[in-house]
């Protein structure tokens, strides 16, 4: 039913980088849970229920709201590709699409506006999980994105709500607010100095949490770091936005503080690591994810201490994306095992890397008599 | 127990956590912690969930027949099930075990009462209460609401206090 290309770019607009706060802070997520009275949650909810929550969502959606030509994508109409690429892409969870091998859950589905990552998750673990994803740190932003999109889907559907415990969840972790904010934020200098551990130890013991980009737990690649609300009922949405944003920005101010010590105590150790870096991603011809993440944090530090004139942050961005499997297939035309993967991504990296230093070339040598070495403003688009 | 990372100390440091209500935990031995910039002292209450569970399960464990003689009336979810998923069934799970999710909520939240966003279509809704305990309620967010200065959220709660107070 979707067309073939129903995936396409859809959700990437944060990619472009740039934002506040954009050499620590790369994204901002805000997602709230919210379900519908009359059904059961969807750990009991039948295929019925399912079919029927979607119903009554899909008619909200087009009842109105302030979403720019939302579309809605059910899960079962892509294909197991299609549906990795949206869990690569931050999009879905895994709950939402399924085990790739099998079909996908009924009524499970996606509704995005255009090349935004604004819309909501139907039939997850909660009916609804409204969310949206910016670039740079943007907190009130982002909330308030998913306020008016909940204000106007509360106006037609009927939440499950309790006088006491607030929005009522299948989760009691998720009650009350239902919101949970976090920041994906980059910290080299932190690990480097071998202040992270005093960091993330601040962090769990104010009420929020920590966890890596991809792994569970505390698994952490490329020096990403997810930090988040833990807690949801008793603060108002405005109370645990605010809160977190003020812990993210002291540990902003810390890694900033963290690579302004290395750049003054370490230079050359700086400049080995993103120059190695910068050799082997720019020279390999096979290339694990995780060994890609861990190199691309080594770029990403030397462009903001403006070590290194490419790739563009954007660039960078787009590799840790469309560099992850899914997307290396549908570029293939194909499905690929790991070694296969591993020798795409170095391909895939090699040329991104190169297209920018033509790029920079080509805009012409004048910058580099006045910016010998600099960025130029390149990561501020 | 080995480390989960190096595969050949032994683990001494177990990280639980619940994040986007998922639940994992990672056994890892003092250096790949250390490592992994893994606060060694964490531990210790950041896990509410588990540890209630399995409370619960002591609980429990001696009368199997009151695991059956809970159940949801609307949904089947017995006590059993959610301590097995950490997932309630449906909305009316909430008023079904509402004592013994009071206790947990305030484990995890250090709190029962919500303070955040009104859904002001929920007033028939609102799950299984009276006026007056709506009204009680409602008492309190407007309290907090003045307090935090969010007037139009005041004005909808006076309001809404009214409308109740008039149908009494």
């Amino acid at each position: 039913m979707e067309r073939a290309d129903a995936v396409r770019d859809r959700g990437t607009d944060w990619l472009a980088g740039g934002g506040p706060d954009h050499e620590v802070v790369l994204s901002t997520r805000v997602r709230l849970a919210r379900n519908l009275q009359g059904f059961p949650f969807s750990i009991r909810a039948g295929v019925d229920d399912r079919r029927r929550v979607l119903a009554r969502v899909r008619s909200a959606i087009e009842g109105g709201t302030s979403l720019v030509e939302p579309d809605l994508l059910e899960m079962e109409n892509l294909d197991s590709g299609q549906r990795r690429l949206l869990l690569e892409r931050h999009l879905v969870s895994r709950d939402l699409i399924g085990n790739p091998d099998e079909d996908a859950p009924p009524g499970a589905a996606l509704v995005l506006e255009g090349r935004r990552a604004l819309g909501l998750m139907i039939n997850e673990e909660d009916h609804l999980r409204l969310q949206t994803l910016l670039n740079g740190l943007q907190l009130v932003q982002a909330w308030q994105e998913v306020d008016r999109l909940d204000q106007e889907l509360g106006g037609t559907l009927p939440y499950a709500f309790h006088h006491e415990f607030g929005f009522l969840t299948s989760c009691p972790t998720n009650v009350g607010t239902g919101l949970r904010a976090s920041v994906l934020i980059h910290l080299p200098g932190l690990v480097l100095t071998k202040e992270i551990r005093k960091v993330l130890q601040g962090i769990s013991q104010v009420g929020l949490t920590y966890r890596g980009l991809y792994g569970e737990g505390s698994e952490v690649v490329g020096n990403f770091f997810q930090i988040s609300n833990q807690t949801t009922l008793g603060k108002t949405e405005e109370e645990l936005i605010d809160h977190l944003a003020r812990i993210v920005g002291q540990v902003i101010q810390y890694e900033k503080q963290a690579r302004a010590i290395l750049l003054r105590e370490a230079p050359t150790v700086l400049e080995d690591k993103v120059g190695r870096a910068y050799g082997i991603l720019s020279r390999a011809y096979t290339l694990p994810f995780d060994e890609m993440m861990n190199l691309i944090s080594g770029l990403r530090l030397g462009l903001t201490l403006k070590l290194l004139r490419t790739p563009r942050v954007e660039t960078l961005n787009r590799v840790m994306i469309f560099g992850q499997t899914a997307h290396l297939e549908r570029m293939a035309g194909r499905s690929l095992d790991d070694a296969d993967a591993d020798v795409h991504r170095a391909a895939f990296v090699r040329r991104a890397l190169a297209e920018d230093e033509e790029a920079a070339r080509s805009a012409g040598p004048r910058r580099d008599l006045d910016l010998p070495g600099g960025s130029d403003g390149d990561d501020e688009r | 127990m080995r480390c989960d990372n190096c595969g050949e100390r032994e683990a001494e440091i177990h990280l639980t956590q619940i994040v986007d209500s998922e639940l994992t935990t990672l056994h890892l031995c003092s250096e790949c912690a250390g490592e992994k910039g893994v606060p060694t002292q964490v531990g210790l209450g950041s896990a509410p969930l588990t540890d209630f569970l399995a409370q619960m399960e002591k609980g429990t464990s001696d009368s199997a027949l009151s695991v059956e003689a809970e159940a949801c009336p609307y949904c089947g979810t017995t006590a059993a099930d959610f301590r097995r998923t950490g997932r309630l069934g449906c909305s009316q799970c909430w008023a079904h075990f509402e004592p013994k999710l009071r206790a947990l909520l305030r484990r995890i939240h250090g709190s029962t009462q919500h303070v955040g966003k009104l859904y002001l279509g929920a007033a028939e809704e609102d799950v299984g209460v009276d006026a007056d305990a709506r009204i009680g309620t409602l008492r309190r967010r407007l309290e907090r609401a003045i307090e935090l200065e969010d007037f139009e959220t005041a004005a909808d709660l006076r309001d809404r206090i009214r409308e109740l107070e008039s149908v009494e």
